[in-house]
């Protein structure tokens, strides 16, 4: 080993240098965490501090220029106007949606990846999951927008399978429903659900792969039927995971503006108003004061989920 | 009386690998049933037959007479001990003992109570609002026991229970245990990898190789009469002679290679290759001239540990009488 170290190039860095900072491993770590530490204080911290603090700045009626004085009337316009209400009311009910919805699909899915499926099935379960990930986010939700079309695949299937009138009835239905599947509600849950499913499934897998077999054995021999054992120790310990997993499906939701806009009915959503008035409308104090909104949100619903003992298992 | 448990040509296999390999025995009521070998020998696999937890591809396990070979575990009166003790990290002590009480929705109060007696019973009466994590290896292990024998099970199956625990612990925890199970009469089946834990606590002990049970018998006759090479070896580290002959090292005289055998002894000459100090005796290997390795173990007293390095020659010696016959492997 020394022989061979002597007859090579001599090492980098210089056997004396790293043996100054074995020394010193806290100056060491500091030096290590110094560089990304500023970069992500600065462009994301600071960047987004910089954001939220405009919420508070005037706008000038007259010049639509902004000027730095700090006022609540943005506030005030955005909490008492019933129509930008609407848009934080509707853009949380479908967040909401969306999270239970691929809660209940990612689940099952996790579950046999992390419990059952074993080598070879367990790479092709991830490598599966994680492939649409891989596409263009803008062909998936386009593709999407020819699927559901009235004259598309879905509708088409549905016929053939005699089961157009369910479709219809869904699409007669007040608040999800509309003209088309294109245009509706439903139709925009449904391309939201498809877009999030891997953000939910791949942090309840890894949950769930933290469970200790022996725990789900140990529930069985003390008498637990199978719907016992999930009810008190898969989905407890599982908890963590889909706290994790509707952080993304939630704030995901409640920040996009493409699928809102491509696919569904006219209703704006948080991520359509922050994109228009930071942009066509150079609203940037109300932009500013809409982005604030999903953080605050997200910020409820992890002290609800911290109340309700999702983090117990951690 | 009907037994507690049998098992009646028990084979399991997984993939092409036999775990359990036509086996067959009985456990009484009431017996201390420890089921002993090396890691892969099959003996864990057999645990997880009675408890449910594998399915035999043949074979029958009866419990008290009943056949449960196809009864999932939650139908089956047997519970468990695990070997990393299985406690549920999001549950209070309390919560981890009711458990099983819980689930056959057993009154609160109920549960209360049997669950301090429980718990009072494992020395921990004021532990039950903690959570698994804040607990030390032996107050885990009591918690795992006290969770199990709260649901009075007919039998308790103990899958290694005490090896995670340090030296002293264990000790402590083997005499507990077996005073618990004298105290309560509930059949235990106590699986484990050594020996003198084995032969220290059980009524009888299976000796496990390969699938197999090599031997079925009570501590003493496993010890004085081994029947195989294998639990001669394994249980209590006996010497096999030509391959027929089990001797224990302590009847293992060391003499000098120039002193004559007296009657009815046999006598190899070899060298010492290692000796061990292990406090109460001293192990001494030693390599005959016919090339077997045989340990001898002497108390270590002045007599015996006059200064024989390796590499000295000696002559071993020990008496008809303490040679066991083995059966054929």
């Amino acid at each position: 080993m020394a022989a061979a170290i002597a007859a090579g190039a001599a090492p980098f860095p210089p056997r004396a240098l790293a043996t100054w900072f074995h020394r010193r491993p806290l100056l060491a770590a500091w030096l290590l965490l110094v560089p990304p530490l500023l970069w992500f204080g600065t462009v994301y911290l600071g960047s987004l501090f910089a954001l939220l603090a405009q919420s508070f700045y005037a706008i000038d009626e007259f010049t639509a220029t902004i000027v730095p004085r700090l006022t609540l009337a943005t506030w005030a316009q955005l909490l008492t106007q019933p129509a930008h209400l609407d848009i934080v009311l509707r853009t949380t009910a479908m967040a909401i949606a969306v999270t239970i919805a691929a809660a209940i699909i990612a689940f099952p899915i996790a579950n046999h990846m992390a419990c059952h499926a074993s080598g070879r099935m367990k790479a092709f379960f991830h490598v599966a999951v994680m492939l649409p990930m891989w596409t263009s986010y803008l062909v998936k939700v386009y593709a999407w927008r020819l699927i559901l079309a009235k004259e598309g695949i879905l509708a088409w299937c549905l016929a053939a399978l005699g089961l157009d009138g369910v479709l219809d009835a869904l699409l007669r239905t007040p608040g999800i429903g509309g003209p088309s599947l294109t245009s509706s509600y439903l139709g925009m849950f449904i391309v939201f659900v498809y877009m999030w499913l891997p953000f939910m499934i791949l942090p309840i897998a890894a949950a769930l792969e933290r469970v200790p077999r022996s725990l789900i054995a140990a529930s069985a021999d003390l008498g637990a039927r199978p719907a016992q054992t999930f009810w008190r120790v898969t989905l407890p310990l599982a908890m963590p995971g889909i706290a994790a997993g509707s952080i993304f499906t939630f704030s995901l939701t409640l920040g996009d503006y493409i699928i809102p806009s491509v696919v569904g009915a006219p209703g704006y959503f948080i991520g359509m108003m922050v994109y228009q008035q930071q942009g066509t409308a150079g609203n940037i104090p109300l932009a500013a004061a809409f982005s604030v909104v999903p953080i605050v949100l997200i910020g409820i619903y992890l002290a609800l989920a911290r109340r309700a003992g999702a983090f117990d298992a951690l | 009386m009907t037994a507690a448990i049998e098992l009646r040509s028990v084979r399991r296999a997984f993939g092409a690998t036999v775990a359990v390999d036509d086996v067959s025995f009985a456990i009484e009521q009431g017996e201390f049933f420890s089921m002993l070998g090396p890691s892969g020998s099959g003996k864990t696999t057999c645990l997880r037959v009675i408890a449910g937890f594998e399915q035999p591809d043949s074979g029958a396990v009866f419990l008290e007479g009943l056949d449960v070979s196809g009864t999932p575990p939650y139908g089956r009166d047997v519970n468990t001990v695990f070997q990393d003790y299985a406690l549920f990290p999001h549950m209070s002590v309390l919560d981890n003992v009711t458990y099983g009480l819980r689930v056959r929705r057993v009154p609160a109060a109920e549960c209360r109570r049997r669950a301090d007696e429980m718990l009072a019973l494992v020395k921990l009466a004021d532990m039950g609002a903690r959570r698994p994590a804040q607990l030390s290896g032996g107050q885990k292990q009591r918690v795992a026991l006290a969770r199990a024998l709260i649901n009075q099970p007919k039998v308790l199956l103990l899958d290694e229970p005490l090896g995670a625990l340090d030296l002293k612990l264990r000790e402590e925890m083997q005499l507990e245990l077996r005073l618990l199970q004298r105290r309560l009469g509930i059949t235990f089946v106590y699986v484990t990898h050594d020996q003198g834990e084995a032969l220290s606590m059980s009524d009888r002990v299976a000796v496990f190789n390969r699938g197999r049970i090599e031997q079925l018998d009570a501590p003493e006759a496993l010890y004085a009469r081994p029947r195989t090479a294998f639990a001669a070896r394994f249980v209590g580290g006996a010497n096999v002679i030509e391959g027929r002959y089990a001797v224990r090292g302590e009847n293992i005289e060391i003499a000098d290679p120039a002193a004559p055998a007296p009657a009815g002894t046999v006598r190899r000459e070899g060298t010492i290759v290692d000796t061990q100090y292990q406090g109460a005796v001293r192990r001494w290997q030693v390599r005959t001239d016919d090339g077997e390795l045989i340990t001898a173990t002497r108390p270590d007293r002045a007599d015996t540990s006059q200064a024989r390095e390796p590499g000295a020659r000696v002559a071993l010696r020990w008496a008809h009488t303490h040679m066991i016959e083995l059966a054929a492997d």
